[in-house]
């Protein structure tokens, strides 16, 4: 068979992505509407998709760059709370021109919603730029201080707009985002993160995670690249923060991304292994399930959290997996004429 | 004129209790270079230890008075110097030699142990501080003040007096700062590092209990979660006076008391809390060394 054209290749795997998303995506509205219990699963699956996307997306910071941000929850407001002014003032009534159930409806409310999630995404990476470059020209540590503090200031800028439902939270935002959407910015994150990574960008990350000033040395524009790292995490969080503003019940409140959320997701990143993405998925998708799974035990939620922090600093500073990806434990095949992959630096 | 010069007194009696705290974070930065994050709620246990201290002495004699004043901030330091020495003991010492950014989780993981540890344990609702001491108005010109805002700065300002004594007047203050410009030579030249720094967590905790007492004497509604704030604030005062300076940290202090009582006076007050982080965000960018520190660079 004659080799097609890398974009033509790249679009039918695109177009079979899109139509299995879609097809799972009716399947599960399908279940849900003969089964109305099925929608609190359908919820928790979407959850479980978001939490993926931003633990993945802090991990490309903290894991692959080695810089400490504590605002991932912040960079996650900013995309929410801007996506959903966006749809609630501009984009649905546009939408509502349309005769309900037509087909033109549909294009418009899912076109118009990319282009929230992405105009979200873009202020949070703004904002990101805005918070990581003073902190990001000095030593780490000063980044998770101001991170921490960007929460603060978000949560008192909610506070103060009352277009945005100030303290009384924001609700009636269209109920726009579904498990393809979801899933599909969740896919996009991992492939963005596993290819940043082998890309030279990415080496740049890791050689600042090894050693910032050998890396200096050796020519990487730290500043830049650490920027760089912090931007495209933030990007991707506000893209994970429009979907959960659009996800029914569809409803901010502006407590909701204070660093008590972020620090869930510091959480999944360290437990996962800093720098592993199979990791934070892994430790996304068993920390989410188990938050709904132990409602009761919600108290003790956090005293755990930090406990397991603590001691796995202590015995275990790379994390569960360390910085290896779960395909690493594979038996590799034999017969592929492919150059084995690079594994990454040799530390540990 | 009037609200100048009272705005000016609010924000020197918010801004020493800042101070206080401060001090914690400098003195421990200056050695270790770590943040510890956790010096908030070391903030926030001694004042839940004045809280059950003053209320178990009110039961034995229901007169507000100095005495017991002082006998609960003597509990307080106390029970605080015990915790942070463990602090350090269990979470920060076998870190001492791995990976800043272990160090820096463990940091964050004790500060989120003491807060949530802290609901379980005193309750998650907020608790009335005991009133120690009778509040008096007094009023000076047109200006009024009360015998707490005295209290506070009476206090502060002998406890810095001490402290400024201990750092650059005693053995022990001169081991600190010999630990903190050259770790592995101070300990070729015989000096107790580990001692040191237990000492340095010790005495940074102590601080923060006299100013966990103080804040609650003056905002008596305490809560677990009550140290978030103030112990971000006097970070931000830390760095504003050079973290690693301890007379700048009493600065900073000053400084960031003095902008809050200023903003909370003015239309502009719901924007209180988030005014210090954007001075944070502005030093970081214009004078990242703060205002006394030096500007060092990274050796490797």
């Amino acid at each position: 068979m004659k080799k097609l054209p890398w974009w033509l290749r790249d679009l039918m795997y695109l177009a079979v992505f899109v139509a299995i998303l879609l097809g799972i995506t009716y399947g599960l509205d399908a279940v849900a509407s003969v089964y109305p219990v099925m929608r609190y699963y359908n919820r928790i699956l979407a959850m479980i998709g978001i939490n993926i996307t931003l633990a993945v997306s802090l991990n490309i910071i903290n894991g692959h760059a080695g810089q400490f941000s504590l605002g991932h929850a912040g960079f996650m407001g900013v995309g929410a709370y801007m996506s959903a002014a966006l749809t609630f003032y501009t984009f649905a009534p546009i939408v509502a021109k349309y005769p309900e159930g037509s087909m033109q409806a549909w294009i418009a409310q899912n076109g118009l919603f990319l282009v929230a999630i992405l105009a979200g995404g873009l202020v949070a990476a703004i904002a990101g730029y805005l918070v990581g470059l003073p902190s990001l020209r000095l030593r780490g540590d000063y980044l998770a201080i101001v991170t921490l503090g960007f929460g603060e200031i978000i949560r008192v800028i909610i506070l103060n707009v009352d277009k945005v439902g100030a303290a009384r939270g924001f609700s009636g935002i269209p109920t726009w985002a579904n498990f393809f959407w979801v899933y599909f910015f969740c896919v996009m994150t991992i492939l963005i993160s596993i290819r940043l990574v082998a890309s030279s960008v990415g080496r740049a990350f890791l050689a600042i995670r090894e050693d910032e000033i050998a890396a200096n040395a050796m020519g990487v524009d730290t500043t830049r690249f650490k920027v760089k790292a912090f931007v495209i995490g933030s990007f991707l969080a506000g893209v994970a923060g429009a979907l959960f503003a659009h996800y029914p019940p569809a409803y901010l409140n502006p407590t909701a991304f204070t660093f008590l959320r972020s620090f869930d997701l510091v959480v999944m990143v360290v437990l996962g292994g800093l720098g592993s993405i199979s990791g934070s998925i892994v430790a996304a998708v068993v920390l989410t399930y188990l938050q709904e799974g132990l409602r009761a035990f919600s108290e003790y939620r956090m005293v755990v959290y930090s406990l397991v922090l603590i001691i796995l600093m202590r015995t275990r500073p790379q994390g569960l997996l360390g910085r290896r990806e779960l395909w690493d434990f594979l038996p590799k095949r034999k017969d592929t004429t492919a150059p084995e992959r690079d594994s990454g630096p040799a530390v540990d | 004129m009037e609200t100048i010069l009272q705005n000016l007194l609010n924000g020197i009696a918010l801004g020493s209790i800042y101070a206080l705290i401060a001090l914690g974070y400098t003195m421990v930065y200056g050695i270790l270079k770590l943040i510890n994050f956790a010096h908030g709620d070391v903030f926030m246990v001694g004042s839940y230890a004045g809280f059950y201290a003053g209320n178990a002495l009110m039961k034995q004699s229901n007169h507000p008075s100095v005495v017991h004043l002082a006998l609960v901030m003597l509990t307080s330091m106390l029970a605080c110097a015990m915790l942070g020495f463990t602090i350090e003991r269990v979470a920060y010492r076998p870190l001492r030699n791995a990976p800043r950014i272990a160090s820096l989780i463990t940091a964050i993981g004790v500060s989120f142990f003491l807060e949530y540890g802290g609901q379980l344990v005193f309750g998650p609702d907020p608790k009335f501080f005991p009133t120690l001491l009778d509040k008096q108005v007094l009023h000076f010109g047109s200006v009024t003040t009360t015998n707490y805002q005295l209290i506070v700065l009476g206090v502060a300002i002998v406890v810095m007096g001490v402290l400024q004594w201990i750092v650059f007047g005693t053995k022990f203050g001169r081991a600190m700062r010999a630990v903190s410009f050259n770790f592995e030579t101070a300990a070729l030249m015989g000096i107790p590092v580990d001692r040191v720094i237990s000492l340095t967590f010790i005495l940074g905790s102590t601080l923060a209990a006299v100013g966990g007492i103080l804040f609650s004497l003056s905002y008596p509604k305490i809560d677990p979660l009550m140290g978030v704030l103030p112990g971000l604030k006097a970070f931000v005062s830390a760095v504003l006076g050079g973290i690693g300076n301890v007379p700048g940290a009493v600065v900073g202090g000053i400084v960031i008391g003095i902008i809050e009582a200023f903003v909370g006076g003015s239309p502009l007050s719901s924007w209180r809390d988030a005014i210090t982080f954007v001075i944070l965000i502005l030093i970081l960018l214009f004078r990242p060394s703060g205002l006394f520190g030096k500007y060092q660079a990274e050796k490797v």
